[in-house]
């Protein structure tokens, strides 16, 4: 075995590479070097094995979910009041929810991009996780316009053109997320066609069950005739360049575009001209949050510490504090100003936001949004894969809950009455929100959601970006890649796992069937 | 708001006294209605295309620089209704019993907190206790109407702002446009209600549907056969003027009969919230020293 994995050049061999700078056209198709074969076998292994864990997990979510649309059920012959929504409380849990999970799905899809195109070596093994991150959340953020709507029963009039008056933010909206729906999608298909063509190989020599049968004919019709030359390589290479491009500016139009329902109102607090900035850098941050986690947990999981390692995390994690200080930073200039200019409206939420009847969720994202993530950073002791993966569930929990600040305050706030006054009064005529077990168990639901989609992606498509792995490990090789990558070290990187992975690639190949340990 | 941002406000629409000063006039709002005609053939309901958005930013451009021109030549009005209706809420007389607010949400089939006009209790700025009941200001640039994603918010052309529940998704964005919270959802099953001389209509919302938007729509089924809405009727303190700005002539519950434009005029009527640009067919009568911007409410 140790003969198979000490080798770290690339063969001659065609290994279907796609990414990026093609290498020379060879041919030939021997086997290809060991390092590269444990890559690929690890990342068809979720695929060809069910893990233990497998259905249990997903039985336990689906319970979950099964529970948010029985809530939901409940809401639609009770009325969204069933919700906790009133009068003076119209947007709350489900606005702040299309928000959060609209916003993590960009995360994933423009950390994915921006690696990309800034040639960035170590994104390889994480991209694919990051792009089915994005893919899964998207949907289910999407899914929240139903529950949100009174009427969701109308839904259909929303992609009737008749009834369209294209001055509606909320058109906007929809147009917006509906477009960049397609992208997510073209954006985690295309990486994907030279690894569902290498996955095939592999389904080829071991179509021993049906599922497996229908497996190989599902990838080889997704890959289409995808053999891995270099003019196709080129082409691919070509388009998932143009598509990472095209990625960033839809995602920042679509965050943008989201925030418009709420800062092209008159109301104070929504009437932000900082609200597009300060979505898209939300939706980053937290979109981050969630690809560690997603990363950490996927890493565990599915045996990839061979592959994700520890510093992946933590650069991950570099990426996200930086975006949390910028968001901190935008806070506190909105906070600032609005405060500042002591009008009415304005000066009004940030006090009941701050100081007011809304403080604990304010100073929850405060200390575990804002500051801790920060302190984890600085500290050398905390400064590693732990204290990054805690900080980012500490982020996730706090940017929805800063997602409730923006939306629920300004909402509640009363137009007519003027409270905010010399002689005090602050909280008079305010409204509120009471939050409910329905729109509760429908948020929980569709948090549940986003590891049930995963696992079920990760049983049908390889998890590691195989390709775009080699790809690098070969450029690493030749040496054409930038002195960073050198410094960061060759992007597969045999190491001990690789004996055990070996192994049991080795037995569970031979055993033919779909368990795994 | 303090009588500076009054006058600031109204300053680019006419070089004209401040707007509490200014006597409010049929010709205002004529040349208003002439400005909703140009703004409905530009960017009418329903109209697709991007066309829809930039006749609205048109329609108020041309409002904001032809308007004081129309105003001073007294153009007629280029809608060809018959009718423009107004309502004038005399605050002097209002002893905040709140007959309205029952009468109406008996009359529409209302639950209790959908208060289509809801009597706010205010303090003026000498600390004097008011009451102040609004009903939808039927805006002439309606902020809740622009923001509806399936056109179910409409202006007709004898200046009402209705609903159409039939159509109404309930996305709730028009509550967050309002700036009068005039808005009321229905969050449950409406009140049930017997059978109806008309059917549910935009005119006619009763009963209410669920999930969709509700709000007053100033009886406007009533308004045809001469009635006037069952809150001027039922309030006993003759407070709410129904009027039409066509014929200039305003009537309230206890049967006074008055030339709406005198009456505005010579008592020196304002609207709520001209900040926002709304342009209100709702008139105040203060008499309190009250300024509606700026007074807070204190119960
Ligand atoms: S019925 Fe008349 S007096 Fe009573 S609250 Fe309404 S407007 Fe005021
Ligand atoms: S008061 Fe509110 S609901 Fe009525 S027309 Fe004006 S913006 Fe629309």
């Amino acid at each position: 075995m140790s003969s198979r994995v000490e080798s770290l050049r690339p063969a001659e061999g065609v290994w279907h590479s796609a990414v990026l700078e093609p290498a020379e056209e060879t041919t030939g198709t021997e086997e290809p070097p060991p390092a590269i074969e444990m890559v690929r076998f690890a990342a068809m292994r979720p695929v060809l094995f069910r893990p233990k864990w497998f259905w249990p997990a997903v039985g336990a979510l689906s319970v979950v979910v099964a529970l948010g649309f029985a809530a939901w059920v409940v809401q639609l012959r009770t009325g969204l009041g069933a919700a906790g929504y009133n009068d003076q409380a119209f947007w709350a849990i489900y606005e702040a929810n299309l928000v959060t999970f609209i916003g993590v799905s960009y995360g994933g899809a423009v950390v994915s991009a921006i690696l990309r195109i800034t040639k960035t070596t170590w994104r390889a093994p994480l991209t694919r996780i990051a792009e089915a991150t994005a893919l899964v959340t998207l949907p289910i953020g999407m899914l929240f316009i139903i529950p949100h709507l009174g009427s969701s029963w109308k839904l259909w009039e929303l992609i009737w053109p008749p009834y369209w008056n294209l001055s509606s933010p909320i058109l906007w909206d929809f147009f917006a997320v509906s477009t960049y729906l397609l992208a997510t999608c073209v954006f985690f298909y295309l990486p994907l066609v030279a690894d569902l063509a290498i996955g095939a190989e592999r389904l080829a020599r071991l179509q021993t069950s049906p599922r497996r049968k229908l497996l190989y004919r599902a990838y080889r019709l997704l890959a289409g005739s995808y053999d891995g030359s270099l003019s196709q390589r080129r082409l691919l290479a070509g388009a998932i360049g143009l598509v990472a491009i095209m990625v960033i500016p839809m995602a920042v139009s679509v965050h943008s575009v989201l925030s418009f329902a709420f800062a092209s109102s008159s109301r104070p607090g929504y009437l932000e001209t900082i609200f597009p900035v300060y979505f898209v850098v939300a939706a980053l941050y937290s979109g981050v949050a969630l690809v560690v986690v997603v990363v950490a947990a996927a890493r565990r999981l599915f045996h990839l510490e061979a592959f994700i390692e520890r510093r992946h995390l933590v650069r991950l994690g570099f990426i996200m504090v930086a975006l949390g200080a910028a968001y901190l930073y935008l806070t506190f200039t909105e906070y600032l100003i609005d405060s500042y200019s002591n009008t009415t409206g304005n000066a009004a939420w940030v006090y009941q936001t701050v100081l007011g009847r809304y403080w604990m969720p304010f100073w929850f994202y405060f200390v575990a949004g804002g500051v801790v993530p920060i302190l984890v950073f600085m500290f050398r002791r905390t400064r590693n894969a732990t204290g990054v993966v805690t900080a980012a569930a500490l982020v996730l929990a706090a940017m929805w809950v800063k997602r409730l600040v923006i939306v629920i305050p300004p909402a509640t706030e009363p137009l007519v009455r003027s409270p905010f006054g010399p002689t005090g009064a602050l909280g008079l005529g305010w409204g509120t929100y009471h939050f409910t077990w329905v729109s509760i168990s429908i948020t929980v639901a569709m948090a549940a959601a986003i590891p049930l989609l995963l696992l079920i992606v990760f049983r049908f498509v390889p998890i590691l970006p195989v390709a775009e792995m080699e790809e690098l490990a070969a450029a690493a090789e030749r040496g054409t890649t930038t002195t960073a990558t050198v410094a960061a070290g060759p992007v597969v990187r045999p190491r001990a796992g690789n004996e055990a992975l070996a192994g049991a690639r080795d037995h569970a190949e031979t055993q033919g069937d779909d368990d795994d340990e | 708001m303090n009588a500076d941002e009054h006058e600031h406000d109204e300053a680019p629409r006419a070089p004209v006294p401040p707007a509490h000063e200014q006597p409010v006039t049929v010709s205002t709002a004529r040349h208003l209605s002439r400005r909703r005609f140009l703004g409905a053939a530009a960017s009418g309901v329903g109209l697709a295309a991007v066309g829809s958005v930039s006749g609205a930013l048109i329609s108020r451009s041309a409002h904001s620089a032809a308007a004081p021109a129309r105003a001073a030549t007294g153009a007629v009005t280029g809608s060809s209704a018959t009718h423009q209706w107004a309502m004038v809420i005399d605050l002097r007389y209002c002893n905040g019993c709140k007959a309205c607010t029952t009468a109406c949400e008996r009359y529409h089939y209302l639950h209790e907190d959908q208060t289509w006009i809801h009597v706010f209790t205010m303090q003026s700025a000498s600390g004097e206790q008011y009451f102040m009941p609004r009903p939808c200001m039927m805006c002439e640039d309606p902020a809740c109407v622009p923001v509806c994603p399936v056109s179910a918010n409409f202006r007709t052309e004898e200046g009402l702002v209705l609903v159409t529940q039939q159509r109404c998704v309930g996305t709730r964005i028009c509550m967050n446009a309002c700036p009068y919270q005039a808005r009321y959802f229905n969050w449950s099953a409406p009140v049930p209600a017997p059978r109806q001389p008309f059917p549910q209509e935009p005119a006619w919302p009763v009963p209410q549907v669920e999930g969709t938007v509700g709000k007053c729509v100033f009886c406007a089924a009533m308004l045809p056969s001469g009635r006037i809405p069952e809150c001027a009727s039922y309030c006993p303190m003759g407070v709410i003027y129904m009027g039409d700005l066509e014929s200039d002539v305003a009537v309230n519950g206890i049967g006074n009969t008055v030339t709406l434009s005198k009456f505005l005029t010579e008592n020196t009527a304002i609207r709520f919230k001209t900040t926002f640009g709304t342009h209100p067919r709702v008139w105040y009568i203060t008499g309190h020293g009250q300024t509606l911007d700026t007074d807070k409410e204190v119960a």
